[in-house]
């Protein structure tokens, strides 16, 4: 089968898989919890890799690893709840103990089997072609059954669990007061998350898989303020970032992964400096263009008092502004019609004259 | 959950339990009482009010009545019947700043949600609760505010939201928490008027409320708590000058509060 479509396949099923879940991290404000899981999945695959007698089966490790995600979320609701921890200090303390516990029993026990940390830790998509079985007679690769499954798996949960989650996530106790369970939901998303986590880590790893749980759904969350469309604009940007990162990655001859994240990254760079809902640029010049036109409204009522054209020097010294805005303001004021320039000063237009008598209430 | 629990309310009429009987309802947070050993019998299709200083436990009381929040002791019945059974009959309005208004969706969705009990899991809302929840807004003279995103609303607009989304649950017994705190007097007035359609409905309503200025004027029925229960009662009978000094006065020590019961 070709590599190419193997390799991207999958990164289009991981991307999609984690905005799905991840979305609703972001909104619930457990983005860093998702770092938490990731990692400490880890002794859980040990401990079913140990369990079921050494063999790399697929089902006991997404077992373990969900059995790990809940135990780390479990322990850092617990110590935050203690009130001895807050709760970003609970996640920096749990998770780094699970990690080095499956570090350890990897180091100690496992040293002679393949549970390569490299892999652990960056994944390795570009081996997902070398993964192959036979299902009904047709070799597949590993990495599209279980993303696969995955994927398919969060967005079931997602489409029937919609409203309670979206009910939970928005205001948990009217969920409660109502008798949806949000406990249980919360704990079953925690569950695919490490599901989602575990079967990332041959393709990207303990560390990137964050950057697609959380760069996705942060980049939609900047763009859109209705939740569907939030959802399908994380899918979207993971998969760009997917089928870009690879085309870099190959281009450049780079890691794939670390290419999909670094593009990841970037969609959310421009989300932030140029999204239409305040992105930090688009609000600057907003505001730029505001204070043009409330400037611009002042000088005309400047000049309004007046009878005669009023120089430029005169204003500078009645405003304080510095030359270059004074020209700004006037070419804004012209271009609106609200004045005219003459030889010996500016002068309003009666069309300026109007406006300066309007109400701010009225046209703003 | 098994067995019909018989509400032990002292002189209610045969048939007509109250809307809300609670027994012996303590609460402890980190081995500190927020709520000791409450008593409370809420009359039918009253507005109730519970005032008390800060800390006193006053949103604790319906988070536990709730389930919200465990309870050490005690027992709670809806007219009745368990929380569980009489889930449907009951309303709840959290303080607003109990959730994040950046969440992305409209005030119509937030609406909606209020209806989400009645449709149960996995059924999705459709035309009619549309409809239903445009009609909630019209009462609180949002209707036009239906399609905006919650995050461009004014505290007292969210307030109103929130209590569009509480006659949307369509509930025999509400609970709202501080729905008055910090809202302008527009707001003020559609808290009021609506309280008094549900009143006028046969609605009972348990309001947490902070202003001793208004709750006279506002509210049949008042519970004095400070942790413990200092009075309940009709307004007229409660609202007395000892009580109050009972309530919030010359810091006492709680535990030594006397418990006087009326009404």
């Amino acid at each position: 089968m070709n590599a190419d479509l193997v390799i991207i396949v999958t990164a289009i099923l991981v991307s999609t898989a984690a905005a799905l879940v991840g979305t609703f991290l972001v909104l619930r404000r457990m983005a860093l919890l998702s770092d938490a899981i990731s990692h400490a999945v880890l002794p859980g695959i040990v401990l079913a890799y140990w369990l079921s007698g050494g063999e790399r089966a697929t089902l006991p490790a997404l077992l373990g690893a969900a059995a790990a995600g809940l135990v780390t979320v479990t322990l850092v609701e617990w110590l935050t709840r203690s009130g001895k921890v807050k709760n970003d200090a609970a996640i920096g303390i749990v998770f780094p103990a699970l990690f080095s516990l499956g570090v350890l029993a990897v180091s100690l026990y496992f040293r002679h089997v393949h549970l390569d940390m490299d892999a652990v830790l960056y994944g390795e998509i570009a081996y997902a072609p070398f993964n192959t079985l036979a299902l009904w007679g047709r070799e597949i690769p590993e990495s599209w059954l279980v993303m696969g499954s995955l994927t398919l798996l969060n967005l079931l949960f997602v489409l029937l669990f919609y409203k309670e989650l979206k009910l939970s996530t928005f205001d948990a106790g009217l969920a409660a007061a109502l008798g949806f369970a949000p406990g249980v939901l919360h704990y079953a998303l925690m569950a695919l998350v490490s599901f989602t986590s575990v079967g990332a880590f041959q393709s990207v790893g303990a560390i990137l898989i964050v950057a697609f749980l959380i760069i996705p759904p942060a980049t939609a969350y900047l763009l859109t303020q209705r939740l569907p469309v939030m959802i399908g604009l994380a899918v979207g940007v993971g998969v760009v970032s997917s089928l870009a990162g690879y085309g870099l990655a190959i281009w450049l001859d780079a890691s794939i992964a670390g290419m999909m994240a670094t593009v990841a990254g970037i969609c959310f760079a421009l989300a932030f400096l140029f999204s239409p809902l305040g992105g930090y640029l688009t609000t600057r010049l907003r505001r730029e263009r505001e204070r043009l036109e409330v400037a611009a409204r002042l000088l005309v009522a400047h000049l309004a008092h007046h009878e005669r054209p009023v120089s430029e020097q005169e204003v500078l010294a009645e405003f304080g502004w510095n030359p270059a805005f004074l020209r700004r303001t006037r070419d804004k004021a012209l271009q609106e019609g609200w004045l005219e320039v003459l030889r010996d000063g500016m002068r309003p237009t009666p069309s300026g004259l109007a406006f300066n008598k309007t109400r701010f209430a009225e046209d703003l | 959950m098994t067995a019909q629990p018989t509400p032990p309310v002292p002189g209610a009429k045969p048939g007509a339990p109250s809307p809300l009987s609670v027994r012996d309802l303590t609460v402890v947070y980190r081995e500190k009482p927020v709520l000791w050993d409450v008593d409370l019998e809420v009359p039918a299709g009253q507005l109730c009010a519970v005032v008390g200083p800060n800390g006193a436990g006053k949103s604790t009381l319906i988070k536990a009545v709730l389930g919200l929040v465990p309870r050490a002791s005690g027992q709670v019945w809806f007219f009745g019947q368990t929380l569980t059974e009489a889930r449907t009959r009951i309303g709840y309005v959290p303080q607003r700043g109990a959730v994040d208004w950046d969440f992305p969706t409209s005030v119509l969705d937030v609406v909606i949600m209020g209806l989400y009990g009645k449709l149960g899991w996995f059924k999705r809302p459709g035309k009619h609760e549309r409809e239903a929840a445009l009609r909630c807004l019209e009462q609180v003279s949002m209707r036009e505010f239906a399609h905006r995103q919650i995050s461009q609303l004014s505290g007292g607009q969210q307030q109103r939201v929130f209590l569009a989304r509480a006659l949307a649950q369509d509930a025999d017994l509400y609970f709202m928490d501080e729905p008055f705190a910090g809202v302008d007097t527009v707001t003020e007035d559609a808290i009021l008027k609506v309280l008094h359609e549900l009143k006028g409905h046969g609605k009972t309503v348990v309001v947490v409320h902070h202003d001793l200025e208004t709750v006279r004027a506002y509210f049949d029925h008042l519970t004095l708590l400070n942790v413990q229960v200092i009075a309940s009662g009709p307004m007229d009978e409660v609202f007395t000058a000892e009580n109050l000094r009972q309530t919030y006065g010359e810091r006492m020590m709680t535990a030594s509060l006397p418990i006087t019961h009326r009404g």
